[in-house]
């Protein structure tokens, strides 16, 4: 429905609008188009000469093994985060939903994560897993686990997703909480009455309404573990031992700032964005459906 | 409500799964405060005991005023820049949207929806794709080292405009007209009609970006070089710099306890509003 306009001035839109469109313009769009546009060349290294390459970055960076093991750690912390995150935040909504005394302490309790930046988080878990010093890594080394994340690759892997995951499920648990509160209770009452467990309710009548909660949260999470990871791995591994932690970001930061190869980390980003435009595209499918819906 | 015992006996599974995970979310709130009380030799030598220790004031005096040894600036220039660069942000995100979203739903001009896509594109272009090419805008516009450097390329908001965009569109139109008919101006109806009307759903966007200017922590790294323009995710990391053995936990863990105050505080005193956003973004 297209509402008519309440107002008939000709310019005054125009001026509320351009803050944001400058602003939009100047910071956002303007670096994008150069970052692709650097892509497309390369300079020597005292950044003298700049010649035109066309696309070889591109087959470069993709016949580049460090390339396919970046994104393969990429896959593997996105995907951990999102399905271990959103299955423990739906879990402990499940929990918080039911007529509980103390309720709103609980949900306080495990909302806290959500206030604190990423790199936060990962400087309180260093001090618990810090090697021979943290409570967590000596009790691991009293039982026998040589515990040493800047020289395991698995280990190193494994924290940082434990501590992305620890600091998500706030989250994810948030969202579904509401959903679960903005349920209507008859649809429970109704599958219960009709003879379902409490768990075969769940998963049949429960979980298929809230699946535009799940989507929703499906893309949020891999955005977060796409960028937000950096804060982590930044404060915790550098990316390290040997790249085992080194995720998309973490690369194009390294390949910009520590080599100063600015052309290959332009390709890079183009290559990120082709993936952050994939994801909001379903986001915003997503999003027309529920307003013609909803 | 049931009596307690009641309660407990039906749901002890729900009672017994929200504790521990209570347990595993604040074990390291909880561990990081009692390390903020004991010296680093003793947290160094991996001997801190699972209590609180003496050296509490030491500790957060040397937090507040000057940081670790290593890197980091005090916790007091950390807490200023950070609210400083939180609320500038938070302020010019609510304006500037608010502004867009009036423009869009009440007015009709040509390329409206060009302008309304243009400021939804930028949801696909977070900072992580093309923080090079920002950052040398930035120091070519000589904004190193500033606040404005530091908040101006992030006062533009896609979730912001979409929300404020719907809640305006739920507005009844009748209000505006009754306004019009008494002789208010567009900007008169916007500033005594429209944004009293919505101020619950600016109160909770603000919250929102509040926490969120707050916890910012590429951005910072980037365009400070300086320690007195460091914000406090990025300062206190840089205070875990130098050799890892002559690292001051004690320090740093005081530093982490304070600058986390702040965030904490809204997530319990702003629930609210928190929450409320929360069920809207989703929509």
């Amino acid at each position: 429905m297209e509402e008519r306009a309440v107002f008939k001035n000709k310019l005054l839109p125009y001026l509320l609008i351009a803050p944001q469109i400058i602003l939009t313009g100047l910071w956002f769009i303007y670096p994008a188009v150069v970052a692709s546009y650097q892509s497309l060349f390369r300079s020597d290294p005292l950044g003298i000469r700049t010649t035109f390459v066309g696309v070889q970055n591109y087959t470069r960076l993709f016949s580049d093994p460090r390339f396919f093991s970046s994104l393969r750690v990429t896959l593997v912390f996105a995907v951990s985060v999102t399905v271990l995150s959103m299955f423990i935040g739906l879990f402990l909504a499940s929990m918080a939903d039911k007529p509980l005394r103390g309720r709103k302490v609980y949900r306080t309790l495990l909302l806290l994560p959500y206030a604190l930046a990423p790199a936060v988080t990962a400087v309180l878990w260093r001090f618990l897993l810090a090697p021979r010093i943290g409570i967590i890594a000596r009790f691991l080394g009293d039982i026998g686990i040589r515990w040493d994340y800047r020289l395991d690759g698995v280990q190193a892997l494994f924290l940082v997703i434990l501590v992305a995951v620890w600091q998500r499920i706030a989250y994810n648990f948030i969202f579904y909480l509401a959903a679960l509160q903005s349920m209507p209770r008859s649809v429970i009452e109704a599958a219960r009455l009709d003879g379902a467990g409490s768990k075969r309710t769940f998963w049949s009548v429960v979980f298929p309404i809230l699946s535009p909660t799940t989507f929703f949260l499906l893309i949020m999470n891999i955005v977060y573990s796409l960028f937000e990871g950096f804060g982590i791995i930044h404060a915790l591994t550098q990316g390290g031992p040997a790249g085992a932690t080194e995720i998309l970001v973490y690369r194009l930061y390294v390949d910009g700032m520590i080599y100063q190869n600015i052309n290959r980390s332009a390709a890079q980003s183009v290559v990120l964005l082709v993936f952050v435009v994939l994801l909001t595209a379903l986001q915003f499918r997503w999003v027309d459906r529920r307003v013609h819906y909803g | 409500m049931d009596s307690w015992s009641r309660v407990l006996r039906r749901e002890w599974f729900a009672y017994v799964a929200l504790s521990l995970a209570v347990v595993v979310i604040v074990l390291p709130l909880f561990v990081a405060v009692v390390g903020s009380t004991h010296d680093s030799g003793t947290i160094g030598r991996g001997r801190m005991p699972l209590w609180f220790g003496q050296h509490a004031g030491e500790n957060y005096v040397q937090a507040w005023t000057m940081g670790a040894r290593y890197g980091g600036a005090g916790v007091q220039r950390l807490i200023v820049n950070s609210s400083i660069m939180a609320f500038t942000i938070a302020a010019g995100k609510v304006l500037l949207t608010v502004l867009t979203a009036y423009a869009v739903v009440f007015f009709r001009f040509p390329l409206r929806n060009f302008f309304f896509w243009t400021v939804m594109i930028t949801v696909m272009l977070p900072l992580e794709v093309r923080m090079f090419q920002t950052y040398k805008l930035v120091s070519d516009f000589r904004l190193l080292n500033s606040f404005a450097g530091l908040t101006l390329p992030w006062i533009v908001s896609t979730t912001g405009t979409l929300l404020l965009r719907q809640h305006l569109r739920a507005l009844s139109r009748d209000l505006l007209d009754a306004a019009k008919i008494d002789g208010a101006g567009p900007m008169r109806c916007l500033w005594s009609v429209v944004i009293p009307a919505i101020r619950p759903n600016i109160a909770a966007l603000f919250v929102i970006l509040f926490l969120y200017g707050w916890n910012q922590y590429l951005w910072p790294l980037l365009v400070t070089t300086r320690g007195d323009m460091e914000t406090v995710a990025m300062g206190l990391v840089k205070m875990l710099g130098g050799p890892e053995a002559a690292t001051e936990w004690g320090v740093v863990l005081a530093s982490a306890v304070l600058t986390i105050i702040v965030p904490v505080c809204v997530v319990i005193f702003m629930q609210r509003y928190l929450v409320q956003a929360f069920a809207e973004t989703e929509k």
